[in-house]
């Protein structure tokens, strides 16, 4: 009983923990803004393990489909609910933002995944170091198109999404933000987990294994990239629609190709097709950009050799293809996820 | 199987003038067969003769330049492979291709793709029928390990198996599709003489075991002649003798085509 929802438990544990200091303000709003950022990392990096790791695709233009749901959920959200310079008054009371704010975020999703056949069609006839190639285009083309929309702000990005969060806290005075970021990367840590245990799921890896094999053995390669290149675009506009009301402001050019090589360290630093590797290594990494912070622009000189010296040393990452239930076996008599 | 209608039974597998071109190379032509249940045949000939190519164009890796190709009467010519091994063409090959970091319990569930009857959404909420069927598929899939004597591997990585045990392996995950043609491509490769002894035994048991036509590429030619009721030979890509094992072995095209002939 206690190791079927002890997994639950602690979640619900520690959602409570973060909103109860939130809410007090003993936790100050720069070490908030750190953990929500972490929420959002986790996203990203658990998303991109999916095609990295599971399928062994080498996407290095995640930033770009969560560029596509950090704008859409973003221009959505202000254009319905928030008074704008450029959108003008609010679409719909914004006594409705609150119900409507998930909504929103998973129609950034939604639109990233569709951005997602962009790889996804490619995929089925090239791979490896050819699709990789494609990928850096399809980045490159989310972002060129948006900063040429001069009706969204182009180059100059995107703002007013504080409007819609102070009409959440109006409805209800609670900290929303922590509380939206937490449940989607619990939402979107469970879906992947489900997908890829799943022996639909497991096409992936056998896709990532050998692709002739897979298809000979009935497995539907076109269908299963096209579901796996969709869910993983998808999950990182999720991330991206967070990160945008988070920060309040998006502008395309932090959705470059930087960013989509910040989120394939956290891969390759937790581990290829490990999910609790992405978690923890998101986590960690997180707090490591923040320890760095100091160091200003020197800081894109430790963290590259961070990962000089981890392919050099241990290339499989920190859990390296394993979950934390097969490194240590006795934390299963514990808990049960799935 | 129940009793059927007075009709001409549909053959298993049917080839029609099949030919391949690679480019200015033809690797295979005009090439027929026809294979009825419940047959154990062979194909062999030379190196490069096109047999790998005929197999590969029957599991749907190529379309064929010319002909036609039938598996239980539908034309699978246009078909995907993962179509065509849906309709029941199951096949191994050459170099053993399990997938290796995968346990060997999930390499044969993962071969139930064609029938899982569920898809991204079921997996996702875990439905009723998703739990349902995974539960079948287990169960399914632990009686062939078991009746394989590979259940005491189900939880190990295929890499980490010895080379005869992978070969088994690999037709257990053949089978799992539950195949009504199973095309074994050069079994024998690599195998030592006590696990030729070994996979002869097993091919023999399969065939009576399973409701399952087998066509075999091999070049150990005491392994094809000890098994197959019927042989073809093929040098480049043509048909150059067929009949039962002892015609075949003194055949003078097949002589000539293996050791070359006294002219000089």
């Amino acid at each position: 009983m206690l190791k079927r929802y002890s997994v639950h438990l602690i979640l619900t544990l520690l959602g409570g923990l973060i909103v109860y200091l939130a809410y007090f303000e003993y936790l100050g709003l720069y070490f908030l803004s750190v953990l929500m950022f972490m929420g959002v990392n986790i996203i990203l990096s658990s998303s991109l393990n999916l095609v990295n790791g599971y399928m062994g695709e080498f996407s290095c233009g995640h930033a770009g489909f969560m560029c596509v749901g950090a704008y859409v959920a973003s221009v959505l959200g202000v254009w319905l609910f928030a008074r704008d310079r450029v959108f003008g008054a609010p679409l719909l009371d914004p006594d409705y933002a609150l119900y409507a704010f998930p909504v929103i975020i998973l129609a950034g999703g939604v639109a990233a995944a569709l951005a997602g056949l962009l790889v996804a069609f490619p995929s089925y006839k090239t791979r490896g170091d050819y699709l990789a190639i494609i990928t850096i285009a399809a980045n490159y083309i989310i972002i060129s198109a948006i900063e040429n929309m001069s009706s969204i702000g182009g180059s100059r990005g995107l703002m007013g999404m504080k409007g819609v969060i102070n009409a959440m806290e109006d409805t209800l005075y609670l900290p929303w933000m922590p509380i939206w970021v937490f449940l989607f990367t619990i939402f979107c840590v469970w879906v992947i987990r489900r997908y890829v245990s799943s022996t639909f799921g497991k096409g992936v890896n056998a896709i990532s294994q050998d692709e002739v094999a897979a298809e000979i053995m009935s497995v539907n390669t076109n269908k299963i990239k096209t579901i796996t290149f969709m869910l993983s675009s998808g999950l990182a506009g999720i991330g991206g629609g967070l990160f945008a009301y988070i920060l309040g402001y998006v502008n395309p050019g932090s959705f470059n190709i930087l960013k989509s090589t910040e989120i394939m360290v956290m891969v390759y630093l937790g581990g290829m097709g490990s999910l609790s590797g992405s978690i923890l290594a998101a986590i960690f990494f997180t707090i490591l950009l923040e320890l760095l912070r100091p160091l200003q622009i020197i800081k894109w000189i430790v963290i590259p050799l961070v990962l000089i010296i981890l392919m050099q040393f241990r290339p499989e990452g920190i859990m390296g293809n394993r979950e934390l239930g097969q490194i240590f076996p006795r934390l299963k008599k514990f808990y049960r996820f799935k | 199987m129940q009793p059927q209608p007075q009709t001409e039974p549909v053959p298993v597998l049917e080839i029609r003038g099949l030919t391949q071109n690679f480019g200015g190379l033809r690797a295979v032509s005009d090439f027929n067969v026809e294979l009825g249940k419940n047959q154990l045949t062979g194909l062999i000939g030379p190196n490069g003769a096109g047999k790998t190519t005929v197999f590969n164009l029957v599991s749907g890796f190529y379309q064929p330049s010319e002909g036609m190709i039938q598996v239980g009467g539908v034309p699978t010519a246009e078909l995907k492979p993962h179509k065509i091994s849906a309709l029941g063409v199951a096949r191994t090959f050459q170099n053993i291709r399990l997938w290796n970091d995968m346990s060997v319990m999930d390499n044969i569930r993962v071969a139930q793709h064609y029938r899982l009857g569920y898809g991204f959404f079921h997996s996702a909420v875990r439905s009723k029928r998703y739990r349902r069927r995974e539960e079948e598929i287990t169960r399914e899939a632990t009686e062939l390990l078991d009746i394989f004597e590979l259940k005491k591997y189900a939880d190990e990585y295929p890499r980490n198996l010895p080379y005869g045990t992978q070969r088994k392996l690999e037709i257990a995950r053949a089978l799992s599709i539950h195949p009504k043609l199973l095309l074994l491509d050069e079994p024998a490769a690599g195998l030592n003489s006590s696990d030729i002894r070994e996979l002869i035994r097993l091919i023999r048991w399969i065939h009576g075991q399973f409701d399952v036509t087998i066509w075999m590429i091999e070049h150990h030619m005491d392994v094809m002649m000890e098994l197959c009721t019927h042989i073809k030979v093929i040098d480049f890509g043509q048909t150059i003798a067929e009949g039962v094992p002892d015609e075949i072995r003194n055949h003078p095209a097949v002589i000539t085509a293996y050791l070359g002939d006294d002219k000089i």
